[in-house]
């Protein structure tokens, strides 16, 4: 959810959680000791923990899916055991932080066929999403717990 | 008798092991919490004993603080309890995390001073390092070996650190609730009572626990000193789960009265869920009921040591039931149906792996005490201060 008062952040007992300078909340998958503290104190829920497990596990064969590695935070993460990183740590959204750093869109809002996304800098006020999020018509999940989120939706 | 434990205890130990080699070449593929329900029978395994470890540690006191006479002779015994349970804790949590082999980390870049998680490893740490010094201190001291003015010198470094261990004792175990207090996103656990509860909870359980030891494994059960000395202990654990009993009427009776369907559904989960039989038979009936009743009419030193032995078994009860019904409640609405797969499932019961990890670390503790025991003979009625 990318929120700007993080309840996650602050419970992390090994600082391997933090809200980066343009929002988006990390994680350093080589500090994360998958305690998973952080995932009780996300109030949507929207943190995983990675069990190393394969989609097409347990079927005749492996698919091809399922050998290709992630690329968050700019590294290439492949999953060829049971113990090696991301495996055993926390993972979240991060809007595609690494797709961002190269001038592209989050990989949900460049696929989505519907034109259902809308993704920008809040900061800049002639952005689209600024004149979006500004309307009547916006809200939030769970604005009571004070988190911030980042992700408006339209109704 | 003595035969079948040994051989139970192996068979004990030798399962576990396969549980633990499991989940060290799989990590924790085999285990049944998932990414709703994240804490399972490790993490209520570690409150527990961590539990235990406060309260026998606060029966120590009572000797080497408050130096009351009745309690000279099972000092030592108290302490090393004290000890191995917290091993037993240690080892429970360390197998829960997900690359347990950093858990330096928490020492060398803690999240301080914000994480509550954080405090309380730093506090039990502190609290280990004290534990291990005062029973070294107080080994030392009733060995006989030391007279005079190094004795007067060893005395006073015992004093000092079993007074700073009380504050430090309810400052780790009251920060081991805190942790579960302050996360206002799972309203059952999101109340001030939350640290009290476990503190309490630490008493009651540590308390039964000591008297349970000492009523079944006190080697002279004919002199007056047994007979006295369980009387004082049955009224401690009385009081004290009559006291725990008291909080939980507080927190269920407040909760439940006019309250909010999501600050309830952790409590409703947990006294009409699937699991409804934990609450009511194993923790109220076996674990309070029927020990209370016990301790109240009874005198006999055998029947207090059963009563004992209740309060201790069923309190994990409690404890799992502080960490599973919490998590099992969707806190946005509508997740529960979105999706269906084993690991977003608001449903948990332990995988077989879980269960024999959590036997090798209870057989791994009654090894260990038994082995303490054996060497260092706590339940023999020789030990005093003034030896």
């Amino acid at each position: 959810m990318q929120c700007d008062e993080p309840p996650c952040v602050d419970v992390c007992p090994v600082s391997a959680t933090w809200k980066r300078e343009d929002g988006i909340v990390v994680i350093d998958y080589k500090a994360c000791i998958g305690c998973r503290y952080c995932m009780t104190a996300c109030p949507y829920e929207h943190r995983m923990f990675d069990y190393g497990e394969k989609y097409s596990e347990g079927l005749p064969r492996l698919a091809e899916y399922d050998n290709r590695p992630s690329f968050e935070y700019g590294k290439i993460w492949e999953r060829p055991d049971k113990h090696s990183s991301p495996v055993g740590n926390v993972r979240k959204c991060t809007f595609c932080a690494h797709r961002l750093d190269q001038g592209l869109l989050p990989q949900c809002v460049t696929t989505c066929i519907g034109g259902a996304n809308y993704f920008g800098d809040l900061n800049d006020p002639d952005a689209v999403i600024t004149k979006i999020v500004n309307k009547l018509n916006v809200f939030r999940l769970k604005e009571e717990m004070g988190t911030q989120p980042k992700v408006f939706y339209l109704t | 008798m003595k035969k079948i434990f040994y051989v139970l205890w192996a068979v004990a130990f030798i399962l576990g092991s396969v549980g633990v080699a499991q989940r060290l070449m799989y990590g924790h593929e085999l285990a049944a919490y998932g990414n709703r329900v994240v804490w399972g029978l490790w993490v209520a395994m570690y409150i527990y004993f961590i539990g235990l470890s406060a309260g026998a540690f606060l029966l120590s006191s009572l000797v080497y603080v408050f130096k009351i006479e009745l309690f000279e002779k099972v000092g030592k015994l108290a302490l090393i309890t004290a000890l191995v349970t917290l091993i037993c804790a240690l080892l429970s949590i360390w197998l829960d995390l997900g690359h347990m082999w950093r858990a330096y980390e928490v020492i060398t870049r803690p999240n301080l001073p914000h994480s509550m998680m954080a405090w309380m490893i730093w506090l039990y740490s502190a609290y280990l390092l004290l534990l291990v010094f005062e029973t070294l201190l107080a080994f030392r001291i009733e060995s006989g070996k030391y007279v005079g003015e190094q004795l007067a010198s060893y005395q006073k470094k015992l004093q000092l650190l079993a007074s700073i261990g009380i504050p430090l004792a309810i400052a780790f175990h009251g920060g081991v609730g805190a942790l579960f207090g302050v996360i206002a996103s799972n309203p059952m656990w999101h109340s001030a009572l939350t640290p009290i509860f476990f503190l309490v909870g630490a008493v009651a359980s540590g308390s039964a626990l000591f008297t349970m030891i000492f009523a079944f494994f006190w080697e002279n059960k004919e002199s007056e000193y047994y007979k006295s000395m369980l009387q004082v202990l049955a009224k401690i654990v009385l009081v004290a789960v009559l006291f725990d009993l008291l909080l939980e009427w507080a927190e269920l009776s407040i909760a439940l009265w006019m309250g909010t369907p999501e600050h309830t559904s952790g409590f409703r989960e947990m006294l009409f869920g699937n699991y409804w039989f934990v609450f009511w038979l194993f923790h109220l009936l076996l674990g309070v009921a029927v020990p209370v009743f016990i301790l109240l009419t009874k005198k006999d030193p055998i029947k207090i040591g059963i009563a004992s032995l209740l309060v201790v078994f069923t309190f994990i009860g409690v404890r799992l039931n502080i960490v599973i019904p919490g998590l099992v409640a969707e806190k946005v609405h509508g997740q529960a149906m979105a999706y269906i797969h084993p690991r977003l499932a608001y449903h948990y019961f332990p995988s077989l792996m879980e269960w024999l990890v959590g036997l090798f670390i209870v057989a791994f503790g009654i090894g260990l005490f038994y082995l303490g025991n054996k060497y260092f003979k706590l339940t023999k009625e020789h030990n005093t201060l003034n030896a």
